[in-house]
Formats: structure tokens, sequence, C-alpha cells
């Protein structure tokens, strides 16, 4: 079976985020490291190959600047190579143009270790969290796609998915080859060993050009992007109230509050 | 004021439309007096519902047991293209899980971009221009489309509130599915409903979230609880969810749900930004924490500084008693 992983390298998170002035689009720099969010997605690519008895999961990455190191962390974590699309043109690309690539790079991976059976997202990005690429991605590769799923079980030629929806989850089936996307927390990626992330050192990574996928820089970055932003402003603040420590009875001042807005 | 069509996917919920649905029919109201609600399940039965609600037309997409994204949008795409110049300018889609779907189909089936994650929508000369929360609400961003093809919108749920009196019953007019090929293999051969009482998390009027603080997963069920005795919806940060102790489905903030109730209990939540961005626009908060400087408490309008081990029992008992 082959699996391929998409993988968001993304600024550190926990930096608060600042737009450019003149793009005003978000500021990506500093240190690279693998979006959260595409780890459970890797976890999982990783147990179904084992649970199919073997095969290969392919990591997918799509950076503006040649980055790798968020994909070293995939490949730390079992994944047996990597794809990464750079191009400087690719800076500003929006969702869509985001999927044609990711696109070109799935179909790549295909050429290379055989067809992918299944290809694995998160649902969203945690910076972009535009959360339209992964069914994007889908549609243009012709491929059925099974969102927010908390489960995935292959069998052969078939997928059997447990899909979260608002009232608990969906069975879906699918036939193969599928996009799934993995919601956060369904399973539990593992931390890399020593000894892994050295190997990951010697994984075959490539990192591929535009023009090496066949795609035109017209169709990605700003100019595919085909939207811009008129205005950035900052929000209305909302201001705290009354605090209160705890001396035993701080619960009776909620009661009270409770009944003073006539919830209770 | 050249807007001229909006189209508004209504999923369906509970029998009926979606409240989500309805409030994206509100929002085009604004903006136009040419409404579609595109519909697919029950959704479809509410044509009064619709109309009631602003939509002239009643689009039925009859998805059958197949997963709603291809089917949705591939019916949407073909009444786009057949209907040409008297189609649709801008369409209006929940950010939701099928909605996400439909969206993300309908965007390369039309080959047009989309702006997700909307908070707010505005004609300006004569084009749309839609409003976006980031940096966990501090900061406005205003965004356009540059490219004259079909406007798509995804729309976070409670940006705009329904409200009904605006007409009789939508026209409905069934949109016929072209062929969807390999991506329509979808089929849901079971829906699991998990036993839960009470109104949902974005509609109800008192939510109650737990966050880390409350230490392990065995006591979400003081929040349940909570929740329950003030006849309002659990809810978690985050934190929570990743740590696998309560589905995604219960998750509040930037990329859970967007909630605004008439009041916020936040129970062991610090207060980060992208949680923060999903509640604040509860009409008051409540919000207890160990830490006098965890950030829930500038936006609190009322803050108990204490553990929730013994103020949570305590409330609870408080309000059983009564
Ligand atoms: C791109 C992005 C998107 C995100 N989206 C979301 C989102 O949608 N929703 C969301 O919630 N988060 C989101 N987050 C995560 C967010 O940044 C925080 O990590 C998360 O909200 C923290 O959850 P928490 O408050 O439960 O945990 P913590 O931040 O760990 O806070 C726990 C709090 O509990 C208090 N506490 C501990 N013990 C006790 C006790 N015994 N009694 C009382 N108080 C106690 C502590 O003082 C602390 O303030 C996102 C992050 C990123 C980067």
């Amino acid at each position: 079976m082959h699996v391929a992983v998409c993988v968001k390298q993304i600024p550190d998170p926990a930096a608060p985020g600042r737009l450019d002035p003149e793009t005003k689009t978000l500021v990506r720099e500093g240190k690279f490291v693998m979006d959260d969010s595409d780890s459970y997605g890797v976890e999982m690519a990783l147990q179904l190959v084992q649970a199919a008895g073997g095969g290969a999961v392919t990591a997918i990455s799509m950076a503006p600047n040649n980055e790798i190191k968020g994909v070293k962390d995939a490949l730390a974590m079992g994944a047996d190579s990597a794809i990464v699309v750079s191009d400087p043109a690719l800076k500003g690309s929006d969702a869509l143009s985001t999927a044609r690539v990711l696109a070109a790079a799935v179909t790549r991976a295909g050429d290379g270790a055989g067809p992918v059976d299944l290809v694995v997202t998160a649902t969203e990005s945690t910076d972009g969290y535009t959360g339209t690429t992964p069914v994007q991605l889908a549609a243009l590769l012709d491929l059925p796609a099974v969102t927010f799923v908390k489960k995935v079980v292959c069998d052969g030629s078939k997928v059997t998915v447990e899909r979260q929806t608002d009232e608990g989850y969906d069975e879906v089936e699918s036939t193969l080859p599928a996009l799934v996307t993995v919601t956060a927390g369904v399973v539990e990626p593992r931390y890399p060993s020593f000894k892994a992330i050295m190997a990951a050192k010697n994984k075959p990574c490539h990192v591929v050009g535009l023009a090496d996928l066949g795609l035109d820089a017209s169709q990605v970055g700003f100019a595919g992007a085909r939207q811009e932003i008129t205005e950035v402003l900052a929000a209305e603040e909302r201001k705290g109230g009354d605090i209160v420590e705890d001396d035993g009875d701080a619960h009776l001042r909620i009661v009270s509050y409770l009944e003073s807005l006539k919830v209770i | 004021m050249a807007v001229g069509t909006i189209w508004a996917v209504v999923e369906p919920s509970s029998g009926g439309a979606a409240t989500n649905g309805l409030e994206l029919l509100r929002g085009a109201r604004e903006l136009t007096s040419t409404i579609g609600a595109v519909t697919f399940g029950d959704a479809s039965g509410a044509a009064e519902t619709l109309g009631d609600h602003g939509a002239s037309t009643v689009l039925t997409v009859d998805t059958g047991n197949a997963m709603a994204g291809v089917p949705v949008a591939a019916a949407i795409a073909a009444a786009v293209e057949a209907r040409g110049a008297d189609g649709p300018t801008a369409i209006l889609l929940p950010q939701t899980y099928e909605g996400r779907d439909i969206a993300g189909r309908l965007s390369v089936a039309l080959d047009a971009p989309v702006l997700a994650n909307v908070v707010g929508l505005e004609e300006r000369d004569g084009r749309l221009v839609a409003e976006h929360a980031v940096f966990g609400g501090s900061t406005i961003v205003k965004a356009a489309f540059t490219t004259d093809r079909v406007q798509l919108f995804v729309v976070r749920p409670k940006t705009f509130v329904a409200e009904g009196g605006a007409g009789g019953a939508g026209a409905v007019e069934a949109l016929p599915i072209p062929d969807t090929g390999r991506p329509g293999a979808t089929t849901v051969v079971a829906r699991h409903a998990e036993e839960r009482i009470g109104p949902k998390l974005d509609e109800a009027p008192v939510v109650v979230s737990g966050g880390r603080g409350l230490g392990d997963k065995e006591r979400f069920a003081m929040i349940e609880e909570l929740a329950r005795l003030l006849k309002g919806a659990p809810g978690a940060s985050r934190a929570i969810v990743d740590a696998g102790w309560v589905p995604y489905s219960y998750q509040v903030g930037q990329t859970g749900k967007t909630v605004k109730p008439n009041v916020y209990l936040a129970v062991g939540i610090s207060g980060a930004t992208q949680h923060m961005v999903g509640m604040k626009g509860a009409k008051k908060i409540i919000a207890i924490n160990k830490d006098r400087e965890a950030p829930i408490f500038g936006i609190a309008d009322l803050g108990v500084v204490g553990d929730v081990n013994k103020v949570v029992p305590k409330l609870i008992d408080a309000l059983k008693s009564r």
C-alpha cells in the first residue's frame, strides 16, 4: 500500500503572527516545523501501511524557499521519502493553487513509489486554516474524499471510515484510491527516537521546482490567487469585569450572577 | 449596486433547514433581492421556512446516501454553467463539514478561488468584500476577488442572525446531478448519533466549556453536568480535544465552532487567542481559573480565581438544590 501524506511546514505557531505591510499576507519566517495537525496524518499513514502488511509512505510538501526542516520531522516519524515542491513563485499561493501544486506532487509520487492508494491530509493547516485545500486536491486528482475522519480501515480496494459529524459520526465507504482528512487527536503521533531522527537525514527528499512538475508560475503564487486584501484594521476590544478570589463561597457569586442574568 | 443573484447553500439539520443556512440567507438579503437557496437532504422540504428567510427559489439536490460534497457541487456547477449570465454572481456556503466539502469541489469545477472563514460581507463599489478575523480576532482583514468568476464565500456560522418575515414559500426547482464519476463513489452506510441531550453547541443559550485545567478526562463529566443543569451545551478547548478527551465537534475557537451564547462559562481554560476568537461574541462570560493572570480574565464579566475541583462541585450542588 502506498500512502501519500501532505505535510505543511510552518513557522513556530506559538510566535505571534503578523502581516507583511506590503503584500498584507502572513509573514512566514523563522524556524520551520511540521504543522502539528499533520502529525496525526503521518501517524495514521504509518499505521495503515503497517496494517496492510507493507508499502510506503511518501510525505508531500510545498514551500516557497527550499524549506525541508518540517518534512524531516515526517521522515523521522517513519515516512519513507518526501517530495517538496519549492519555487519562489509559490509565495502568496491561495488554497486552490496550493491544491494544484500538491496534486502534481502526489502524481509524481505515484510515478516513483507506485500508484498512490490513499492521500492523507489534516483537516486544515494551523497557520492558514482555509480548510478547503484537501477537497480541492481530491477534486483535482479526481478522487473521492472523506473529510474529518476519526478512523480508517483499508480493505483491498475499499476503505471504511468513521467521519465526525455534529451529531456523532457517519460510517462511510469509499473505493480506493481516495483522500481522507484526519481530525486532530484521533491517533497518538509517535515521538521519533534519536536513531530515527538520524536515519531521516539519509532518506530520499526530492526537492522539485514548478517546471519539473509541468506547472506554470502564472497558476500559483500572488498571480494565481485572484484575490486581494483590501483593508486591515484593528478589531474592537472586549473589556473584563469583576474578578473574585475563591474563599470557599465563590460558587455563590456565580449563582447570583446567573440569577441576575435570568439564566436560572 | 450590481451584486446580482446570490445563492446560499442550506444544509439539513434535525429534519429541516440548518440555522447556519438561514443565517446565510439573512446575509444575502442585505446585499441583493434575488436569492436562491441550494438544499439537500431534509432541508429540501423546508421551502416555506426558506422563503420566509428570504429565498425566492429553492434549488434542491437529491443526494441519496452519498456524502453531500460531490453531488451538490456537481449539481451547482452544472446549474451555474447552464444559466450563464442569469446565474449567481456569488455563492455563500457555511463553514461546516458539508459546506467545506461542497466549496472545495465547486472551486475546482468552476475554477474559482475561495474566501473562507468569512465573518462579514459588504458591498463596496459593486463588488463583494469579505471580512476575516485574524490573530485571535484582534485584527480584521478585508478581502475581495480580482476575478469575474463566481465568488465563493465560506462563511463562519453565527456571522449573521437568522430572521424570518421576508416572504412566502420559495419556488422549488430540482437541480439534476451530472455523472459524478469516481469521486462520487462514497456511500454513507450508517449514521451514529451520540447520546446527547440538550441544545446544540452553536445554538445553545448557555455554553459551558472545559479545558486542560480540569486535570483529566473523567472530570469532563462535571462540565456535562453543569451544562445540563443550565440547559446549555458542553464545549471544549482544543487542548482537550487534541488530548482525545472529547470529540472534535465540542471544540470552540478558531479551528472549531464559533458560539455566541447569552452566557459562556470557561472552566480551566487559559484564554488563548485562538480560543477567544470563537467565544468572544458571547453576551456574558464567566471564567473559573486558578491563575489570576490567565488571559481569559481579561474578557470575563465575572472571573473566579479558584480551583475547578473546588468551585465546580459546589456550583453543581447549589444548582441541584434549587
Ligand atoms: C492555529 C491554531 C489554532 C488553534 N485553534 C484553537 C481552537 O479552535 N480552540 C482552542 O481552544 N484552542 C485552539 N488553539 C490552541 C490554543 O492556542 C491553546 O493551546 C488552547 O486553547 C489551550 O487550551 P486550554 O486553555 O484548555 O489549556 P491551557 O492553555 O493549558 O490552560 C489551562 C488553564 O487551566 C488552568 N488550570 C489548571 N489547573 C486548574 C485548576 N485545578 N483549577 C482551575 N484552573 C486550572 C491554568 O491556569 C490554565 O490557565 C489553536 C492554536 C493554534 C496555534
